[in-house]
């Protein structure tokens, strides 16, 4: 299997140490930098410097430019090149190289005011390279790592979310697994023995079916070879299963793993209360009548009073909606820039559904009802008629309200995530690389939902990019409130500097490549299957917007939170 | 010294609504729908009045216990306060307490008392309170007004104390409760709207404000004359008319209003036990409209946008009540419903009264007048109208204020708040980490008063069984808070695992603080010391728990004596508020600092003493108790020494209090003590507890003392096997000195003459300090104030000759000390 190295080329191992002692946004670069560097390394990686025609896999113009922004990683890129030509994974690390160039050209006039900003820094390089152009690149460079595999996602599917107890409503949650790993199957034609593994997501359990991924891949057809788990950690389970899945792959456990994500919230586990089910259990062991008749004799009425699942934190005993209003009250968020926020939400989604953008989705034929095609939360309004509606939790002067909140929804999701070099070999045409992830939590009282704003830096940081490199951000809405209270977090100093330990604020997601297609607020949150929502919709989005980078964000009960970059795969 | 465990009592402690419940619930309703359950939910089985029957070390604490949550967030301000302020010109007058913005139409008034971290109500804040509302009246554009204070965590925290006592006659306090009344009587007919927006303590007057009441306390009644109330829900937040507990009333109408807002029974319960009301139930009770989550970080601290948010809520709330879109009548429930009608029926009332009096006298005694004039001026209000009702109250609020008992509960007040500083200044070192020897009773109530303030506590046993004991104490006590809802099974979680049981010295290495609470035996302690110190770190103090070992001695053996100091805790740990400190010559001034902050941190009142036999606490009782042992030798029936002591202001009857503590403790005290001063602590007879403890009658903890102890009976019975013991011994009494109320001071001079002879030694450094610590500690009359000030109020001439004439009959044990002389023959006094 081809394994990441480092450069073996002297020069290129001693540039690799130099700049890694460098902080990415330090210095300015000289022009040419991005260009020069990646070139000196394809002179060193011996890979002829022009394009190879895209070989079989067609014009993959979009390379993984280099980044002059983290220059750290640099180095390792290119090592994995070489390290793969060295055990002959071919073609793959062609495109790559031929890609770079292409992609260079291509996009010189776009890129290049980007490339100005990004890559003035005094930097020395072979001489050989010096008389390169000097605006060829996109500012960027790819975010591979030496030594860790490259994990792409080859495609994912969902069901159509549906608002709770609508056509769902009859279904056991591993029915609808089972339709979003049909979907997947369909749709990637993945033969079903080379799946490695399967990981699923779900928050409130049906208890008949607790390990869900393996009752509905068994059901699916998958071949019954293949383990599967099922995880939980609230909003984020999918995400969850998704770097499992990243983990199992880049850690060569795996090559192909399918992970996703469920949620029938029409249905849920609602239990007899403890005192029942200790008796009912004690009664199981009771031998004689009279041990059964003394027992019988303790019941009382109040026993039969059921247990629902909680709806609260359990460490706060608040619930999630009260939280939010409190959060949006803490960042001064009015009742009318949430409802402000919901509506555009539900706007763009309305958009993205009409224009056919939202192609993740898969129909499902429910049995014994007709097959379901689309969403169906998605319901532009009218300010005015929001307006009306009373506080949801905080009554009454609260302002999170049913329109400015995500819904019960319930849906399904999968996806196909391989080791890149498999997918190629395999023949796929990946969608896009997984990249750097982080999980992060806090105070689960007074800051539950504010996940995003945490892990964004991290994730950055640890990626080398900023907040400029990135092109679409696909963010979980669970209410209006939280995001809006989140970007306040974000352009917020004082927050920064009390809250996380920064200098200075995070900054905010420009609003207009923010969740393009509209959110959890409008699409719909079936708990556990909107990570692989999230990834699918950053994905498509930069195939279809062209831009490179995507954020992930969410946050979630527990006052968790997690960031993930999405990079788009080079066409 | 007491370390018996208490078994609650649970009898006659509910108060008002528990009445009612039990008078008419069933009567009224026909069934089980004024049942306990609803209405007691409105006054719980905590509703104690002043004074529990016992033990006798809770009582105090629990009178001024509840006195002290909101009291020691005060600061004392002089007298001269508020003469500050009489130069200012009037035309360009910037107000200094109470500003004014307006929002929209709304007028948002913030009260922000300058250099303080509380806002006072006095004369000044008054006067400009009522030139800014006047200012509100009048404009056309303002048509409603919003209440709130700027001080994040503190609304009003009721009336400054020295007002009051700087009147001499009743006349100038019926004057100031008369202001008052007047004040927000203007207030409560407001035609604008006025909006309370509470956060943090709004205590007597302010309350009032919201019901609006005296001068004092004024917060609480000022929030009460207001039409609408919006409240931070937060454990800061806490209402109510803590008067009684100072042996006054709700001066400025709020003995009127609470009963209207709340409901007779309920009114009766807060202004009867004074105790603190948080938010959520006040909101349950009417006495706010609305709660106000307390918000998380923003952009800005918690606290500051909090305020902010609850006056955005407060204006908006303003608003719509100024447009007649809410109202600010209360939609009551089927069970208010029911009640209230209850009260309309006048036999209905008068039993209340009736029922509420008798509870009233049973637990006073008919010692504390304050309760019984609440119930007279609340009844005078409904019975005979308001204009009767707020005479009577200003008349009787100054009476109130004149009376000695007021003058004790004050000083026990002043003495409190004094008792709850650090005056040894910062520890160089805060304890972080503390370590404490023996789960027994004494040892796992320390670690559970420990837990849940922040402190990493290791508890060590020696035997697994008896640290699962402890551990299991501490678990309760938290879970026993989790059941009242003052903590979440999460928060008991959390607290719990700063709790590390042990049988090992794994992790001494890094104890702050060593406290030991292991057998009461010399030879043990000093060998634990020995112990300890080979582990712990060189700063590491060493406590010992001890209710009479001189830590001297404790210490001799110490390689660092001057890290050696006596924390004397009292059982049970997390319900009594004292925590008698001891120090040695060679203890050091910073190991002293670093004890009293402990010990401030877990929330204890603390005196500190010099060492010497029995300190000063046990040293007090000791002689007592030997005279209770004569009082029984000479035939006073126990039950009878009981009545006496009890009617006379101690919790405790004096012969409980000997089952309770342990007849074996006591003797093992009397015996040490009696060495120590010989025939002065003599009096009763040995022998006596001796044969006891022979005959394994050791009190509450053997089931045998005094009394027969009966798992779940209330009743207690004589031990009839005692009779043969005391027949024994029996002596014969003398009968210049045997009345009733010899017998009482018999008791009571030779406690307070030891009290006296501890501050002539030096053992005491204050009197105030005595006073705390017999009423907090031992159960001394609140009423009477502490021995100290008992001496004042009752005349130390007075004390002296009581005890020459019981010199006559006993001898030297009731030779008053020179000290007592002293002030007898120069008239002095103990305060000024």
């Amino acid at each position: 299997m081809p394994r990441c190295r480092p450069p073996r080329d002297p020069a290129l191992r001693s540039r690799y140490m130099r700049r890694k002692g460098r902080s990415p946004r330090q210095g300015k670069r000289p022009v040419e930098e991005g260009a020069r560097s990646r070139r000196s390394s394809q002179a060193s990686g011996g890979q002829p410097a022009k394009p190879v025609g895209g070989a079989r896999r067609g014009p993959f113009k979009q390379a993984p430019p280099l980044g002059p922004t983290d220059s750290r990683r640099l180095g390792p890129n290119f090592t994995r090149s070489r390290g793969r030509s060295g055990v002959g994974a071919g073609e793959s690390k062609e495109f790559r190289m031929t890609s770079l160039l292409t992609y260079t050209f291509k996009n010189l006039p776009t890129t290049s005011k980007c490339a100005l900003r990004f890559s003035v820094r005094p930097l020395s390089c072979s001489s050989q390279l010096q008389a390169a152009p000097a605006v060829q690149t996109k500012s960027k460079k790819t975010l591979g790592k030496p030594s860790v595999r490259n994990v792409v996602v080859v495609d994912g599917v969902r069901t159509p979310f549906l608002l709770s107890g609508t056509s769902y409503k009859d279904l056991m949650p591993h029915d609808l697994a089972r339709a979003a790993l049909s979907g997947l199957l369909h749709r990637t034609s993945v033969p079903k023995e080379v799946v490695d593994y399967i990981t699923f997501g779900t928050v409130i359990q049906e208890v008949k079916t607790s390990n869900v991924a393996r009752e509905a891949a068994l059901g699916a057809g998958f071949s019954n070879k293949t383990p599967a788990h099922t995880v939980t950690m609230a909003c984020i389970s999918a995400n969850q299963a998704m770097t499992t899945g990243v983990g199992l792959i880049a850690s060569g456990q795996c090559d192909v793993v399918v992970a996703g994500g469920v949620e029938l919230m029409s249905d849920v586990p609602i239990r007899h209360s403890r005192k029942m089910r200790k008796m009912m259990l004690e009664l199981n062991k009771a031998k004689t009548l009279g041990q059964r008749l003394s027992l019988i004799s303790q019941f009382r009425l109040n026993f039969l009073s059921p247990e629902l699942p909680a709806v609260a934190e359990f460490s706060t005993s608040e619930t999630m909606g009260h939280s939010a209003d409190r959060l949006a009250a803490a960042f001064a968020v009015s009742r009318a820039e949430q409802d402000e926020y919901a509506l555009r939400s539900h706007t763009l989604a309305k958009k993205a559904q009409d224009e056919g953008l939202l192609s993740d989705v898969v129909p499902f034929k429910v049995p014994g009802k007709d097959t379901v095609t689309k969403d169906n939360g998605i319901r532009p309004s009218s300010l005015e008629q929001m307006a009306k509606l009373r506080p949801a939790f905080i009554k009454p002067y609260g302002t999170v309200t049913a329109a400015n909140s995500s819904f019960l929804t319930d849906g399904a999701s999968a996806m196909l995530i391989m080791a890149e070099e498999k997918a190629l070999a395999m023949g796929y045409k990946p969608k896009a690389y997984l990249r750097d992830f982080v999980y992060v939590s806090q105070d689960p009282k007074d800051q539950l939902l504010l996940g995003p704003t945490y892990a964004t830096p991290k994730v950055l940081e640890k990626a080398g990019l900023t907040m400029n490199d990135l092109d679409a951000f696909e963010f979980h809405e669970a209410f209006s409130g939280q995001i809006l209270a989140n970007f306040k977090a974000m352009d917020s100093d004082w927050f920064a500097q009390n809250c996380m330990g920064r200098n200075t604020k995070v900054g905010v997601p420009p609003l207009e490549k923010f969740n393009n297609w509209g959110g959890s607020l409008s699409l719909g949150h079936p708990f556990g299957a909107t990570g692989c929502r999230l990834v699918m919709a950053a994905a498509n989005r930069l195939r279809r917007e062209g831009g490179q980078y995507g954020l992930v964000a969410a946050c979630a009960a527990g006052g968790q939170g997690h960031a993930m970059i999405v990079e788009a795969y080079p066409k | 010294m007491y370390r018996e465990r208490r078994a609650g009592s649970r009898g006659g402690r509910h108060l008002g609504i528990w009445v009612l419940v039990r008078q008419y619930g069933g009567r009224l309703a026909g069934t089980t729908l004024l049942g306990g359950k609803v209405l007691c939910s409105a006054a719980p089985a905590g509703s104690a009045f002043y004074f529990r029957p016992f033990p006798c070390k809770m009582v105090a604490s629990r009178a001024i216990g509840s006195l002290s949550r909101f009291t020691s967030s005060r600061t004392l301000r002089s007298p001269g306060y508020f003469c500050r302020n009489f130069t200012r010109a009037p035309p360009l007058m910037a107000r200094t307490h109470i500003n004014y913005g307006v929002k929209g139409d709304v007028a948002v008034v913030r009260i922000n008392s300058p250099n303080s971290k509380v806002n006072t109500l006095n004369k000044e804040l008054q006067s400009e309170f009522i030139e800014v509302m006047n200012e509100i009246w009048a404009s056309d554009q303002i048509r409603s007004a919003v209440l709130i204070s700027s001080k994040p965590g503190c609304f009003i925290a009721g009336a400054d104390i020295n007002m009051l006592t700087a009147c001499k006659t009743p006349q100038e306090v019926t004057q100031i409760s008369q202001e008052g009344q007047k004040m927000f009587e203007k207030l409560e007919k407001s035609s604008k709207p006025i909006v309370a927006a509470i956060s943090g303590s709004c205590l007597g007057g302010g309350l009032e404000v919201l019901i609006i009441q005296s001068h004092w306390w004024y917060s609480s009644a000022l929030a009460i004359s207001c039409q609408y109330r919006i409240a931070t829900k937060d454990r800061k937040t806490v209402l109510g008319a803590p008067e009684v507990l100072l042996g006054i009333l709700p001066g400025a109408g709020g003995t009127q209003r609470l009963p209207k807002m709340v409901g007779v029974p309920a009114a009766f319960d807060m202004m009867l036990t004074g105790r603190n009301i948080r938010a959520d139930r006040a909101k349950k009770m009417g006495l706010v409209d609305q709660l106000v989550e307390p918000l998380g970080p923003g952009v800005k601290p918690p606290e500051e946008r909090t305020i902010e948010y609850l006056e955005e809520v407060a204006v908006t709330f303003a608003k719509e009540l100024a447009d007649k879109k809410i109202s600010s009548k209360r939609h009551k429930g089927l069970v208010e419903k029911l009640t209230s009608y209850a009260m309309t029926i006048p036999f209905i009332r008068q039993q209340i009264y009736k029922k509420v009096e008798e509870k009233v006298q049973k637990q006073t005694k008919g010692l504390y007048p304050a309760p019984l004039k609440i119930i007279d001026v609340v009844k005078t209000g409904i019975e005979q109208g308001k204009e009767a009702g707020y005479l009577s109250e200003s008349q009787q609020f100054g009476e109130l204020a004149m009376t000695k008992e007021s003058k004790a509960l004050v000083g026990l007040y002043h003495g409190q708040v004094l008792c709850k500083k650090n005056k040894f200044g910062a520890p160089q070192k805060d304890v972080k980490h503390l370590a404490i020897l023996g789960a027994g009773l004494m040892g796992a109530g320390i670690a559970q008063v420990s837990v849940d303030k922040e402190l990493k506590t290791i508890i060590k046993d020696t035997t697994l069984a008896g640290l699962g004991r402890g551990q299991q104490q501490v678990f309760k006590g938290l879970n026993e808070k989790v059941k009242k809802k003052a903590l979440t099974s999460f928060e008991r979680d959390s607290i719990f695992s700063n709790l590390t049981g042990q049988l090992d010295y794994q992790g001494f290495e890094k104890a702050d603080m060593v406290i030991e609470a292991v057998f009461e035996d010399l030879n043990l302690k000093h060998r634990v010391l020995k112990e300890v110190e080979a582990v712990i770190p060189d700063h590491c103090v060493f406590a010992s728990n001890t209710s009479a070992l001189p830590i001297r001695e404790i210490a001799a053996d110490s390689k660092r004596p001057e890290k050696v100091i006596g924390m004397h805790y009292f059982s049970p740990v997390d319900k009594m508020q004292l925590l008698e400190i001891i120090t040695t010559e060679k203890t050091s001034k910073d190991t002293t600092a670093s004890a009293v902050a402990v010990g401030l941190k877990q929330g204890k009142v603390i005196i500190v003493v010099k060492d010497g036999p029995g300190f000063y606490t046990t040293r007090c009782l000791a002689p007592m108790m030997s005279e209770v042992i004569r009082i029984l030798q000479e035939g006073v029936d126990p039950k009878k020494l009981d009545l006496l002591t009890t009617s006379f202001g101690f919790p405790v009857g004096a012969a409980t209090l000997v089952d309770e503590v342990g007849v074996d403790v006591a003797k093992h005290v009397a015996e040490d003590l009696g060495k120590a001063f010989g025939e002065r602590f003599g009096g009763g007879s040995l022998e006596l507890l001796q044969q006891m403890v022979s005959k394994g009658f050791l009190g509450r903890k053997s089931g045998k003392g005094f009394y027969l102890y009966q798992e779940g009976t209330k009743n207690k019975n004589l031990n009839s096997d005692m009779d043969g013991i005391l027949a024994s011994l029996k002596v014969p009494p003398k009968p210049e000195v045997s009345s009733d109320e010899d017998i009482q001071f018999r008791l009571v001079t030779r406690f307070v003459n030891e009290a006296v002879m501890c501050l002539q030694e030096g053992i005491l450094a204050t009197p105030a300090e005595g006073d705390i610590g017999a009423v907090f500690g031992l159960g001394f009359p609140p009423c009477l104030g502490g021995p100290f000030r008992f001496v004042d109020l009752y005349g130390a001439q007075k004390i002296v000759d009581r005890l020459r004439k019981y010199e006559a009959a006993y001898g030297n044990q009731f030779t008053p000390c020179q000290m007592l002389i002293e002030h007898a023959n120069n008239p002095k006094k103990f305060y000024l």
